[in-house]
């Protein structure tokens, strides 16, 4: 099977070892990973920031580079859920194939591949923060977890309050900084609390707030992405 | 809609309210009580989602026919014997009601606990005309008595605990008029016998009262008040002269319709599967209850939202308060910070519709939420509040039309907004030409180790809590390009 990679802005600028770690898993299972370079971003940030009208060339550069195929996978569940639910809205019909066929990383290993165990090793302790989009907006669901559970050596620790937002809200985060790190501030204590070792998620946005948050507060737990678990192996460890 | 004057916009209400750890453990501890009991209370009602798509559904038609619904109601209610007045905004109202109150002689009325009467400015306003009202709702009555303003929809003191409450009592009481007994202490039962015997009196020699409702139910003209502590029902069936307030989208067809939301109600505001009082009266009755009943149906901004077609769905609320009780920012933001009696995400999408963005506080207000999403999944009339917020960004950031005061207008965007427009036009630009990216990204690769870990200017809110990302030795583009050889 070949797949196309939508990496997200925030992953190919901040985080790449995320996208790194997604190819990893998915050529591990046998697919075929294309990564059309005339990608960039879904326009989340504008439509979350008021600047609707900004998005329409970046959705448009999204339906030209995706257009052409079956699967699209992102390892972003906002940014999965910008395509699926708000890409129809903005740009009515023309979008709507290519937003149905986009994934979420979870959501194409379990239901489009029908694997749980991707063959991964990670021997820490790890707490699961379920993100509000993947949650609520494409309902995730357990997914994530039983991907999770599936992994050698790692140990599904509880969060606390896991379902309650981190705080970080796109441009949230700077427009109310104040409320936006007392919650970070509660997340990360949660998460500190779980005594995991790692906080885990399916969105590096919200990562890099708690991360950002942990390391601010001296905690030693360190922020990963879900792919980068399931990436890691007994060869090699991530 | 009553402007609470000079109100700051809601980042730095918030902002003082996050450091008031009082206020915060206060907050904390009755949204997390409530907000288990309420999914527990839901869990119980296999057809939850079913009837959740009733009352939006009957809300929605409603609205879409409202004209001739209200002219239904005001004709059964005038049938039974009691008057109907059109108020299009606060002022209008307020006259009104003043004008029955006076009529009647009298220079005081207790108050059923009412969101209506609150957005216009009522009290305030009868307290000009030597009008006295007295809330008779606990919650209210501690919230007038400590000169306070209500900071939940149906908890208005839930901002105050047990111990403050009673020092209020002990010090207010008695310049309301029966003074809190000696050496009140902070149990709830004796405060809630201090407040009866306070309220009691009133009760008694109270001649006119002022209500809102929950309900109008157009084919019979029947008003419907739902509570838990009877102090409502006291009001609407003691005095001789009733006037109700109430805001026109509180309309729904039928008793068949009404049956719907007094399952949804209770179970989303009180996690109770039924409330204690539900009153129900239809005009007036010859030797039952008031003699006089007046209903003044509020616009004050609701035919504008109702022009709105994404925004108009805020208008299918029922008050139950299960958005905020589940809202982590108005946890921690407090009430108070929203400006308005409707606060959390409900007051967010409603506010500045009612208002129009009159000032920096309503064009804040779309912003006050980080689209987690948690009010729509709790609202029993599937408000998707997110989308709203989405929406009335847009209309803050870029500008566009709006309906104000019956007129079509268009919005200007935003000043305070200026410097973000430049950046994300800068980034809109950048992120549509992928060299101009990756130029930006290798640049910032290569300067990383130069980056400060705080930043200034509007960088400063992010750095302040957290730690700043590190940037990459190399983007993503660039790895797949140099081991992949460029790919599609
Ligand atoms: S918006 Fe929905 S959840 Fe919030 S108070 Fe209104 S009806 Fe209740």
């Amino acid at each position: 099977m070949r797949v196309a990679l939508f990496v997200t802005c925030v992953n190919d600028t901040l985080r790449p070892r995320t996208g790194r770690a997604t190819v990893a898993v998915l050529e591990r299972l046998g697919v075929t990973v294309d990564f059309p370079m005339g990608q960039s971003c879904c326009g989340q940030p504008f439509l979350s920031t008021g600047y609707r009208g900004r998005t329409g060339p970046l959705v448009r550069r999204y339906l030209e580079a995706f257009g052409g195929y079956q699967h699209i996978v992102t390892p972003s569940a906002s940014c999965a859920a910008m395509v699926r639910e708000q890409f129809p809205r903005l740009a009515g019909e023309t979008a709507a194939g290519v937003a149905s066929r986009t994934f979420e990383l979870t959501e194409f290993l379990v239901d489009v591949l029908g694997v749980t165990d991707v063959g991964a090793y990670f021997p820490y302790p790890v707490a699961y923060h379920p993100t509000c989009h993947g949650l609520r907006v494409l309902g995730l669901g357990n997914r994530p977890r039983r991907l999770l559970e599936c992994v050698k050596g790692l140990e599904l620790r509880e969060l606390a309050g896991a379902e309650e937002c981190c705080g970080f809200g796109g441009t949230f985060s700077v427009k109310n900084p104040a409320v936006s790190a007392a919650m970070g501030a509660d997340k990360a204590r949660a998460v500190t609390a779980a005594g995991a070792s790692a906080v885990c998620a399916v969105d590096n946005s919200c990562l890099l707030h708690i991360g950002g948050t942990l390391a601010r507060q001296g905690s030693a737990v360190r922020p990963v992405h879900l792919a980068e678990i399931l990436a890691s192996t007994e060869g090699e460890v991530w | 809609m009553k402007t609470q004057l000079g109100m700051p916009a809601f980042p730095e209400a918030a902002g003082r309210s996050t450091r008031d750890l009082r206020l915060r453990a206060n907050l904390r501890h009755a949204t997390g009580l409530i907000r288990e009991r309420r999914a527990a209370a839901v869990a119980e009602l296999a057809d939850w989602e079913r009837l959740r798509a009733a009352a939006a559904a009957v809300k929605d038609r409603t609205l879409r026919h409202l004209d001739h619904y209200l002219l239904r109601l005001e004709e059964r209610v005038t049938a039974a014997g009691g008057t109907v007045h059109w108020a299009a905004d606060a002022e209008e109202a307020n006259r009104i009601v003043t004008g029955l109150v006076r009529a009647t002689g009298e220079r005081e009325v207790v108050k059923v606990k009412s969101m209506a009467t609150q957005e216009i400015g009522l009290n305030e306003a009868l307290a000009r005309a030597g009008i006295r009202a007295y809330e008779t709702d606990l919650a209210e009555l501690i919230v007038q008595l400590a000169d306070d303003t209500p900071s939940h929809l149906l908890v208005p003191a839930v901002h105050r605990n047990r111990g403050e409450i009673r020092d209020i009592f002990r010090e207010r009481m008695g310049h309301w008029g029966r003074p809190a007994p000696k050496g009140l202490g902070d149990r709830p039962a004796e405060l809630a016998e201090a407040a009866r015997l306070h309220l009691r009196e009133k009760f008694l020699r109270a001649k006119v009262a002022v209500s809102g409702a929950n309900f109008m139910v157009a084919e019979t003209g029947t008003l419907v008040v739902v509570e838990s502590e009877g102090n409502g029902r006291m009001c609407l069936t003691l005095p001789e002269t009733l006037i109700s307030v109430v805001g026109i989208e509180k309309t729904v067809p039928t008793w068949q319709d009404l049956e719907i939301y007094l399952q949804l109600l209770p179970r989303s505001s009180t996690a109770e599967r039924m409330n204690p009082y539900t009153s129900l009266w239809t005009g007036t009755t010859e030797g039952d209850g008031p003699r006089h009943f007046h209903l003044v149906l509020l616009d004050n901004g609701r035919t504008d939202t109702l022009a709105d077609q994404v925004g108009r769905q805020a208008l299918r609320c029922i008050r139950c308060s299960a958005c905020l009780n589940v809202c982590p920012v108005y946890e921690r933001a407090g009430g108070h910070a929203y400006g308005s009696p409707y606060p959390g995400p409900i007051g967010a999408i409603l506010t500045p519709q009612l208002r129009g963005l009159a000032s920096p506080l309503e064009e804040s207000l779309p912003f006050a939420s980080t689209l987690c999403g948690a009010c729509y999944e709790v609202c029993p009339v599937a408000i998707d509040i997110p989308e709203v917020l989405l929406h009335l960004r847009a209309r803050v950031a870029e500008g566009g039309e709006a309906t104000l005061r019956g007129t079509r207008t268009v919005i200007r965007p935003a000043r305070r907004h200026t410097l973000e427009r430049t950046v994300m036009d800068a980034a809109a630009w950048a992120l549509d030409r992928p060299g101009v990216l990756r130029r930006g990204q290798r640049l910032a690769a290569r300067t990383r180790r130069l980056h400060p870990r705080r930043l200034p200017g509007p960088g400063r809110a992010w750095t302040e809590s957290r730690e700043l990302p590190e940037v990459p030795p190399e983007s993503f583009r660039d790895w797949w390009a140099r081991t992949r050889g460029g790919g599609r």
